[in-house]
């Protein structure tokens, strides 16, 4: 499909794979997030044991034309611990659920981190200097004897290894009941939202004893309840504009100059049902999973179990645009029902910044059997590619596959009753920039690139 | 986790009623297979309460498949069928195949009849944890759902649930009456059966041209079987865990 200047598909090749190799993967291992900072530069992964992996980019070899910085590691810390809620006699997971960016203002690096009820703002800073020739101490910390000391000296700074750093700054706890499923850094770089089941909370970067309530949809009665927030997201260019989605397939766009609380949306995105597609299931499977604005802020995207679906602001009545991830499933929703595969929430991301030109073309969301989906708004052409490690020589260009839905099957396709559904890519990003994008298996990062010519 | 045996055909009616009696047999109808769906849908519910906080989303999406479930049958007709069952064996059988899911492999493995009834009947003083509450009251009221809503819904107001706790409580302790001392060990000698039986409604699911497009019976490979076994596995095992705690309370 169309890539940079247009007319040339972009062929993806395999450059890295990162995590444990064997098949016995451990809980706390599982990958539930995946990010790349405004640069592109680090990329961050959370995981089931609520540590914080972060890769960092080398820098661009000039020698080595014919590829990009490949991704190392370049810290790991534990941002979040398991905990007990006595009151309910509950765990709280450390798992991390989200992992958002700032936007770099100095040397240090700054994110946010979340797991069910506590979000974190981490400061990762690199330390390569340190002082050396106290006048009172030795260099390993122990005070020099007051009599020894015959001359006075400046202490200088010396180079050291590189050490990184990673420190939380800000702590914001006690604010949600029901468990945080996204947060959303506003576009004044100052605010945030934090979203639970029922709740989204606005928060002051600075403030972490307060934060304003901006939306309940919790009923009264709670044997009432029939729908849940499920993600929400802030407008990209205009800071009193976000969008939260629901359980029951719809989209809110609100505005907080309107009210102190949004319970009053300004728009309903809310596509008709199919009648012909009608099933025991429909509602589970239009449950919205993921909402991304695009980069311009005009269109956003949503993923339900089966599709992806670009809406433009200005249309509510439908979407503008519908891709299908995995059809094939529709006729096997009882026993996805069954084995909860249904309720697996997909995210889905749209391709970075182009060069030259500055808009959303291509979309990329995961499926199961590690396939992971790609679709050219422009083109209309999809591809459906596999994270494995059996293409791990590094440039070895990804074969498109295929699923046969039914029928006779064709050589190197995989019939739908083969496939793995305990193999599911949930998490995808797309590098802000550059044609690389991160794709997380269950345990794995792969990394792949566009093959430059 | 599929039966074995059943014809790969796609489910369009009469032809397959023509078939052999095997084949009668192969193919549920729909009201069984809604009905097992509608079994389904409350075993999962019951197997929400872990010690981890249940998904809230999931656990929604789930009631609402059972309240549609509930509102076709209601329309049918066919939901007053099961109201007016009330004599103690039909409701009993419900009792002891859904509780039969919730024990735990070791509990089997020792051959322990330790039930939930037996607990309740023994050591009620409103002590227990929501988890068995929850398990018994649901499993009661496969005939009165809307108990089952605010049950799970209610996780944290214990004091809101003491109310519905109390009420499903009565019900089972009224069925139970019924039967003499001795039943309840003969019930449990026939659990296996039951258990089985639930288990190949559950597995014999299969889409039909009602329920989406249908190609025939759906084989999954291994893989995922040992994804819905460890589910149960894992479930039983917290399920477990909770006891445990309560009993050492």
């Amino acid at each position: 499909f169309l890539g940079a200047g247009g007319g040339n598909d972009i062929q993806w090749c395999f450059s890295q794979v990162k995590g444990a190799v064997d098949d016995d993967v451990a809980e706390a291992d599982i990958i539930s997030t995946v990010e790349f900072n405004h640069s592109g530069e680090l990329l961050a992964t959370g995981d089931k044991g609520g540590r914080v992996v972060i890769f960092q980019q080398e820098q661009e070899n000039k020698t080595q034309s014919h590829s990009r910085g490949e991704y190392n590691v370049y810290s790991t810390f534990q941002s979040h611990e398991p905990e007990f809620d006595y009151l309910k006699s509950l765990e709280i997971e450390e798992k991390i659920n989200k992992i958002r960016w700032l936007p770099q203002k100095n040397a240090a690096q700054f994110l946010l981190s979340t797991n069910d009820k506590t979000i974190k703002l981490w400061k990762i800073s690199e330390r390569d200097k340190r002082p050396e020739g106290y006048n009172l101490k030795e260099e390993d910390g122990r005070y020099r004897d007051p009599t020894t000391v015959t001359t006075l000296r400046v202490p200088v700074f010396r180079p050291m290894d590189l050490m990184v750093e990673a420190s939380p700054r800000r702590i914001f706890a006690n604010a949600h009941t029901y468990h945080i499923n996204s947060i959303s850094i506003n576009s004044d770089y100052e605010t945030y939202l934090s979203a639970d089941d029922l709740r989204i909370n606005l928060w002051h970067l600075e403030i972490t004893d307060r934060s304003f309530n901006i939306v309940d949809i919790k009923p009264a009665n709670m044997e009432e309840l029939t729908e849940v927030i499920t993600a929400a997201e802030f407008h990209p260019n205009s800071c009193s504009t976000f969008v939260y989605s629901s359980s029951k397939g719809t989209i809110r766009l609100c505005d907080m100059r309107a009210a102190a609380l949004c319970d009053r949306h300004s728009k309903l995105f809310e596509e008709p049902e199919d009648p012909s597609n009608r099933s025991f299931f429909s509602e589970i499977i239009s449950s919205i999973s993921d909402v991304k604005f695009s980069h311009s802020g005009r269109y956003m995207m949503t993923r339900d179990y089966l599709s992806v679906k670009i809406w433009d602001l200005n249309m509510e009545n439908r979407p503008v645009e519908t891709y299908q991830v995995h059809e094939y499933l529709r006729s096997k929703l009882c026993s996805l029902y069954e084995n909860d595969c249904i309720f697996d929430k997909f995210e889905c991301c749209w391709n970075g910044l182009d060069r030259q030109v500055e808009f959303s073309v291509i979309v990329m969301t995961g499926s199961y059997n590690n396939f992971f989906r790609m679709f050219d708004r422009n083109s209309k052409r999809d591809v459906t590619l596999e994270a494995s490690r059996e293409n791990n020589k590094p440039r070895t260009v990804l074969k498109p596959r295929k699923v046969c839905a039914s029928g006779k099957r064709k050589k190197d396709e995989i019939s739908v009753d083969s496939l793995d559904f305990n193999k599911k890519i949930l998490h995808t990003a797309w590098h802000p920039k550059e044609n690389i994008i991160a794709v997380a298996t269950t345990n794995n990062l792969y990394i792949f690139q566009d093959k430059m010519n | 986790m599929f039966v074995r045996g059943l014809k790969r055909k796609c489910f369009d009616g009469e032809e397959d009623i023509e078939g052999t009696l095997a084949g009668i047999k192969a193919i549920p109808s729909y009201n069984l297979q809604r009905q097992s769906l509608l079994d389904m849908s409350l075993v999962k519910l019951q197997l929400c309460h872990m010690l981890v906080e249940p998904n809230l989303c999931r656990s929604v999406l789930i009631a609402n498949t059972v309240r549609q479930i509930q509102e076709e049958m209601t329309q049918d007709g066919t939901w007053q069928m099961i109201n007016t069952q009330t004599t103690g064996q039909a409701s009993l059988d419900r009792l002891v195949s859904t509780d039969i899911l919730c024990r735990s492999s070791r509990e089997q493995a020792e051959g322990k009849h330790v039930t939930s009834c037996g607990t309740f009947s023994k050591d009620f003083e409103g002590d227990q944890g929501q988890d068995i509450s929850e398990t018994m009251s649901t499993a009661s009221s496969v005939q009165t759902p809307r108990n089952l809503q605010s049950n799970v819904w209610e996780m944290e107001n214990p004091q809101e649930n003491k109310g519905n706790f109390q009420k499903s409580l009565d019900q089972i302790f009224e069925t139970l009456e019924n039967k003499s001392p001795n039943s309840v060990e003969d019930l449990f000698s026939e659990v296996d059966n039951s258990y089985y039986d639930l288990d190949s409604m559950l597995t014999g699911m299969i889409s039909n041209t009602k329920m989406g497009h249908c190609d025939g019976l759906e084989t999954f490979s291994s893989p995922t079987n040992t994804a819905s076994n460890s589910n149960c596995k894992s479930d039983l095992n917290e399920l477990d865990h909770i006891v445990e705690i309560l009993v050492e309370s």
